[in-house]
């Protein structure tokens, strides 16, 4: 598959973006059982902003890969069959409910809760809508993953493993940024969000290292056989029905070389696993200021070519009437 | 219930590209906007046909064979491509089977077509929506049209009648008739998308002629018995 710049911007980045707010809100609890020091309200702003931010501007690269942005409203209609349709309901979910986070937070209205739960637990408005944006964020990783994982002509998504890998290094980025956030404000939650952080980066090297394995091990359904009809062992291509390409020949293929493809796989390997683990621990240990930072940076560019790589690394089953361009 | 679909002779398909310039030729033309092209005159030309004819060679020289491939929407029994949009633009018509794309609806995601195994549909760059064979749709219902003319662009502009239109769910059409006694076959099955539209087989007209067709033992047109009797008791003259 061609792998579209809009779409490897659009999931990395909501992907941060919901990170990050469930980083927040852990933190929240945390800070409400008492584990970790509580924070004033202008932490929660911020980093609802942040996370805000990037939802937003995951929504901005989404519309540029829609033909007819002006008519995006239409895609909630179908959101009993179809999972993009399904993402695009959530994602403005998600969008409202941690701009709501924010705003509670901003308003100070932890200091009144509605009610006390159990006779300890206070419960205010920013503890509900945190809780309802976490069921959305699950929610939003989950419709977004399936996009590609319901595709069962693509057998290198058909699989969980490609829910596991969104949700998973989406929840990596996020803690990272978190930890990023609060090293440059000097925050000592900085341990707990890199913790976390480390926690699931390993956990996603695990899924994504058994989609890479699962790669190699993939059977195509179709053959040319198949394709066309014909059983006889040689059957060649000689013309596609075009000149000079098609749709067929731009959407499905991505032009690279498989020796590309080689390295693309290492460099997201080094860049989205070992490298900013090491950088957040060497930050730990300088008590750095913008190591985490660095760390996330570094994470975001290999998501961006760990995505880069599971579009090209998918071969469609109607390449195989396109075998002159393969 | 009705399923409009296409059987398409590959014994007969000569790959001449006149099913391709007569459907960009109606479907260009017509209420829907325009096929649109890129560069058509230039170097590098591209666009967006409903209906592409391509050519593959099968087996090894000299054991080699021609084949010429007709291909376009299948208008699948279970369209893959329909559940997955998000507008709803995509969708399979009741009344006759034809799978169809709103062009009012349609955002331009192309997620349709990554649900196509056969790589039916095609984005337009210029209307910024997806595309993809209507079956005529406009022509094959418009009840001003003369009966013989309510059919495919392609059908009607295809010289050696290599394409054949008609409800494949009634046993007693052209088409399933062709479909049940000449082979037709569906693409790609694995995925059980139910294909509409069928394709007959090649086959290689080969004339056996028996030793005996050659010397017939009854040929009445075969030379006397030239024997010369000398005396014996020959089959006619034993009394009977
Ligand atoms: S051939 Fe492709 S576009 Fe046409 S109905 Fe089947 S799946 Fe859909
Ligand atoms: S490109 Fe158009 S027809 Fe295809 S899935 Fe998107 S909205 Fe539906």
């Amino acid at each position: 598959m061609h792998p579209a710049l809009s779409v490897l911007f659009l999931t990395t980045l909501i992907g941060a973006g919901q990170g990050l707010f469930l980083a927040l809100y852990t933190g929240q609890l945390y800070a409400l059982a008492q584990l970790l020091p509580a924070q004033g309200s202008g932490f929660y702003v911020g980093g609802s902003v942040l996370a805000l931010g990037l939802l937003v501007l995951g929504l901005v690269a989404s519309f540029f890969h829609l033909g007819r942005p002006e008519r995006a409203w239409r895609t909630a209609t179908k959101w009993r069959t179809s999972w993009l349709s399904r993402e695009v309901i959530v994602l403005p979910a998600v969008m409202g409910l941690v701009a709501l986070y924010g705003l509670a937070h901003a308003l100070e209205l932890t200091a009144r809760p509605w009610f006390t739960l159990a006779g300890i637990l206070p419960v205010d408005a920013t503890l509900v809508v945190g809780l309802l944006g976490t069921l959305a964020t699950f929610a939003l990783y989950g419709a977004t993953a399936m996009i590609y994982a319901s595709v069962r002509f693509l057998p290198e998504w058909h699989s969980p493993l490609t829910v596991a890998n969104f949700l998973l290094l989406g929840l990596a980025s996020g803690f990272l940024l978190a930890a990023a956030y609060s090293a440059w404000l000097g925050n000592e939650l900085v341990t707990f969000f890199g913790f976390w952080a480390v926690v699931a980066t390993g956990l996603g090297l695990v899924t994504r290292g058994a989609s890479l394995r699962r790669l190699g091990r993939i059977k195509p359904k179709s053959s040319p056989q198949t394709a066309i009809g014909i059983r006889h062992r040689t059957l060649v291509q000689i013309a596609q029905g075009a000149t000079a390409g098609s749709f067929n020949t731009r959407e499905f293929f991505h032009g690279a070389s498989p020796a590309t493809l080689q390295w693309v796989r290492r460099l997201f390997l080094m860049l989205v696993f070992p490298l900013p683990v090491l950088l957040l621990v060497v930050g730990h240990a300088l008590a750095s200021r913008w190591l985490p930072l660095v760390a996330f940076g570094v994470q975001y560019l290999g998501l961006l070519l760990e995505r880069w790589s599971f579009f090209a690394e998918a071969r469609h089953p109607q390449n195989l009437y396109y075998q002159g361009v393969a | 219930m009705t399923q409009l679909a296409l059987v398409i002779d590959l014994n007969v398909c000569v790959g001449c590209h006149a099913c391709v310039t007569s459907c960009k030729q109606w479907n260009t033309s017509g209420w829907a906007g325009p096929l649109a092209d890129h560069n058509p005159y230039g170097a590098g030309p591209t666009g967006t046909f409903f209906n592409r004819v391509q050519t593959f060679e099968v087996g090894r020289f000299p054991a080699t064979e021609t084949l010429h491939f007709p291909k376009s929407c299948l208008h699948c029994e279970e369209p893959p491509c329909v559940p997955v949009c998000p507008t709803g633009a995509s969708y399979k018509r009741p009344d006759n089977g034809v799978v169809l794309v709103d062009y009012d609806k349609c955002i331009g995601c192309k997620y349709c077509s990554w649900s196509c195994p056969y790589g039916a549909r095609e984005y337009d760059e210029l209307e910024r929506v997806m595309k993809k064979c209507t079956l005529c749709i406009d022509r094959i219902l418009d009840l001003t049209l003369p009966e013989r003319e309510r059919k495919p662009a392609c059908v009607l502009a295809c010289p050696t009648s290599a394409r054949l239109f008609g409800d494949v769910h009634d046993p007693d059409s052209e088409v399933s008739i062709a479909i049940r006694e000449r082979g037709g076959y569906a693409l790609m099955p694995e995925w059980g998308t139910q294909p509409a539209n069928h394709y007959l087989p090649r086959r290689k007209a080969r004339l056996h002629i028996d030793p005996d067709e050659l010397k017939r033992v009854d040929n009445p047109l075969r030379r006397e018995d030239l024997t010369r009797y000398t005396g014996e008791e020959a089959v006619d003259d034993v009394a009977w």
